[in-house]
């Protein structure tokens, strides 16, 4: 496939007077699962709305394997999506409404059949909707998105309203899927979500791109080469090491991050000094640090507006 | 042992505690949303409907519209077409070394298989639209070469299978409306296979390259197959060109179709709508034609229309079922799966207008004429009989019958023009309460109006007013309509619902 998965070039939408994108430009590759992070507001949803031509915008390019959505033949076939898992018709069941999506793209019954099967919900196929938890419904929407066995994959927050065995078991799916060697966009406000499963992180904030780039460059980015310390002797310590010239900070009652020495050079000074410690091991920034370094600037509406403003 | 901590009591308590506290708060919750003041004249006829069903239930099954070929049958026609504009007289030969066909064998796994009326081949068609006339000539699966036209006509040519080791080709002629098909093994030696006529090709068809893989009815669905033909040496002689070649798929309404209907079908609410629809408008036809008598000669009055009646009630549940077919799905944000599964949106209302309009022309038919059978069985009864002028309601009479099937259209048409004002709305219970407003209260602006003119006038504009002049078969020079110009009124009201809820689907953001 020489064309990539997704490739999205300097969006701009603007609701009234609010900017809701401004310059978002990323791809996304087939064989990774790449995040799509960034505060509620940020543009994410929007993008993704773009992307499945469901919203206009002002400026830019969405393409889909090199080709803008509308013009796909039997759409479902080159995209799967989820944006909403609550978007159904609660009187339908959940083998009732993948039919009908079958019958949009001129598939089989018994494609629908076996989606269901490979995201689990074949026990409850013939239950109506409106009686499923959200987890189970995050199921049936990628049930939906898997449908047209696409070679690219978007979700919007599938992570949202799944218990603990529903995320591990997500993290595996997504990464089965990816493996396969198709391209994954997932998003998600959460970054514990993605950091164990994405290999590829797009952050956005205030409308666009702020990073795009793979996961472990970006931690270690973070990290800088600091070093964690523990101890019980912090003020001795931290003198000592700030004789030597070292950077270091409080980060915890007995922890500290010392920057501008290595390891084991720390290891001889506290040793030569008598200030007892129990560890000193490589600081490792995880992604909640790379996220709020990134977005602190983007973040727009921190405390007073907690809410989801995007549309 | 006692805690020292004293339990927390809250600071503020209420006077009173009781129904009325009750009462306001779903009075506050009420009012401060808007449109279900709306939502509350649909709930009052939902109360209706209930109290009526008689708990009948009816298995209905059925089919999407179909196209219509040029001799007026349905027809099938779905094929993926490479085609470019072709003017006036000439050739098209092209060779087929292939033609490979593949068929489910299990879930998500197509083997290779024998579709025995698989086609590959040269068309000439009017357009690229469904059902419009054609010719071709094709190898198929494993019937040979076959030339057929307009859908119905279908002529043997070669026989045998096509391979790289015994290659076919074909040739297609145009000469004005006479279009000759030949094959050849060879390129070289060509046999005619037949000629025929296709009427309305016009001066400019789309002629090119086509394959078609149908699909077969399997268990509860259809079966598909996927097709894929080599083509080589493809020559163009003679007609003038213009444009490029494109590919498209012809019969993108066919699986958009088959969609709708599957989703209406497999909830309940639409079937319940449509029983009830039937339910009311039997129910106060009935109703009508038991209170009125006649004892002697004379007694006039429209019993036609009378007998009719019902669909005045009747047109509200068609028209709650229309606005939920698409506002339903903008409430629960389904809308977006739609069009993410169907991006051509105006394709999609005509899908959901077509799908709506085959079920309500079913119920609406059997509505209509069961009210008409009440009238004819209650009537005499009543006094009614020949002897007194009034013969047995009967459908070999001619204003009766337009009566009968106008009311039927008068259905079909409310649906049409609720499903277009949901489109432009988006919102269930405004859909709903604006529909029932612009139907219900203009007949009651004009018992209020004093001026004749503009009572007159308001009545030849508004839908229902207008629309249910199609049932009148008595006095009908004292109607501000004739029959058929005033369902033209209520035709001109849907079309134009429509033609603006399918722009507004096409520009907003989904």
């Amino acid at each position: 496939m020489s064309a990539p998965g997704i490739a999205v070039a300097g969006l701009r939408k603007r609701y009234g007077a609010t900017p809701a994108l401004d310059g978002m430009s990323f791809t996304v590759r087939p064989g990774v699962v790449t995040g799509f992070v960034g505060p509620n507001g940020a543009g994410k949803s929007t993008t993704m709305r773009v992307i499945l031509g469901l919203d206009a915008v002002d400026e830019g390019t969405a393409l889909i394997g090199g080709k803008p959505y509308h013009s796909l033949r039997r759409p479902l076939s080159h995209v799967g999506s989820l944006l909403d898992a609550a978007a159904l018709h609660p009187g339908r069941s959940a083998r009732d409404h993948l039919l009908w999506l079958a019958h949009s793209q001129g598939l089989a019954a018994r494609r629908v059949d076996r989606v269901i099967e490979q995201v689990g919900l074949t026990s409850a196929a013939r239950r109506r909707t409106g009686g499923y938890s959200l987890g189970m419904r995050q199921r049936l929407g990628i049930a939906a998105a898997l449908l047209g066995d696409p070679p690219v994959i978007m979700l919007d927050e599938p992570f949202n309203g799944m218990d603990p065995d529903g995320i591990i078991w997500m993290r595996g799916f997504l990464r089965s899927l990816a493996a396969q060697g198709r391209a994954v966009l997932v998003s998600s406000h959460l970054m514990s979500e993605v950091q164990d499963t994405a290999d590829h992180l797009v952050v956005a904030g205030r409308g666009k791109a702020i990073a795009d780039a793979g996961v472990t460059d970006l931690i270690a980015a973070a990290s800088r080469g600091r070093v964690a310390l523990r101890t019980t002797a912090g003020t001795h310590a931290m003198r000592v090491l700030a004789h030597a010239g070292a950077t270091a900070a409080a980060t915890g009652h007995d922890t500290i991050t010392v920057s501008g020495l290595p390891a084991d050079r720390i290891v001889t000074l506290l040793g030569k000094s008598g200030v007892p410690f129990s560890e000193v091991s490589a600081h490792r920034a995880t992604l909640e640090d790379v996220y709020l370094e990134l977005t602190r600037e983007a973040v727009e509406f921190r405390a007073a507006m907690p809410t989801e403003v995007s549309r | 042992m006692t805690p020292a901590t004293t339990p927390y009591r809250p600071g503020q308590r209420a006077e009173r505690y009781g129904f009325l506290q009750l009462l306001h708060a779903e009075w506050t919750k009420f009012r401060t949303v808007r449109g279900w003041a709306f939502g509350m004249v649909a709930a009052a006829l939902m109360v209706v409907l209930v109290a009526l069903l008689a708990g009948t239930s009816s298995d209905q099954k059925g089919s999407p519209s179909v196209p219509i070929g040029p001799g007026g049958e349905p027809v099938t026609d779905s094929f993926y077409f490479m085609h470019r504009p072709l003017a006036g007289n000439g050739s098209i030969t092209v060779s087929v070394s292939a033609l490979r066909s593949s068929v489910p064998a299990g879930p998500a796994d197509l083997r290779p298989g024998t579709v025995p009326w698989a086609k590959a081949g040269i068309i000439i068609k009017q357009s690229t639209r469904q059902g419009s006339p054609y010719a071709a000539i094709m190898v198929t699966g494993s019937h040979g070469v076959r030339m057929q036209d307009d859908y119905v006509n279908d002529t043997a040519g070669l026989p045998g299978p096509v391979s790289a080791a015994s290659v076919r080709w074909l040739r297609l002629d145009r000469s004005d409306d006479t279009i000759t098909g030949y094959a050849s093994a060879d390129g070289a030696r060509w046999t005619k296979v037949g000629a025929v006529h296709v009427r309305g090709l016009g001066p400019t068809a789309q002629g090119g390259l086509f394959v078609a893989s149908p699909p077969s009815v399997h268990g509860h669905g259809t079966r598909v197959s996927v097709s894929t033909a080599v083509f080589e040496d493809l020559r163009v002689q003679g007609h003038r060109v213009g444009g490029d070649w494109t590919g498209d798929q012809v019969g993108r309404m066919r699986p958009a179709l088959h969609a709708e209907w599957t989703k209406i079908r497999t909830v309940a609410g639409p079937l319940w709508l449509l029983l009830g629809m039937i339910a009311v408008t039997v129910a106060l036809s009935a109703g009508a034609v038991s209170v009125v008598t006649c004892t002697s000669a004379g007694c006039g009055g429209d019993m036609t229309k009378l007998s009719l009646i019902g669909v005045q009630l009747g047109q509200a549940l068609v028209a709650i079922l229309a606005v939920l077919v698409i506002s339903g799905e903008y409430g629960s944000g389904l809308i977006r799966t739609t069009l993410t599964a169907m991006p051509h949106r105006a394709t999609v209302l005509a899908a959901k207008a077509i799908v709506l309009a085959g079920v309500v022309t079913a119920a609406g038919t059997i509505a209509v004429l069961g009210s008409l059978l009440a009238g004819r069985l209650i009537l005499p009864r009543h006094g009614f009989t020949t002897a007194l002028g009034h013969p047995a309601l009967s459908l070999t009479d001619g204003p009766t019958l337009r009566a009968t099937a106008g009311s039927i259209l008068y259905l079909i048409l409310i649906a049409l023009f609720s499903l277009g004002i949901a489109a432009i709305v988006r919102d269930s219970a405004t859909g709903i309460g604006v529909i029932l407003g612009l139907l219900y209260l203009p007949p009651l602006f004009s018992q209020v109006i004093g001026d004749p003119d503009w009572q007159r006038l308001l009545q030849q504009m508004s839908p229902m007013s207008a629309g249910l002049a199609v049932q009148t078969t008595a006095d009908l020079r004292d109607l501000p309509l004739s029959p058929w110009a005033g369902l033209g009124v209520t035709a001109g009201w849907a079309a134009a619902a429509l033609m603006a809820g399918g722009l507004l689907i096409r520009m907003r953001d989904a």
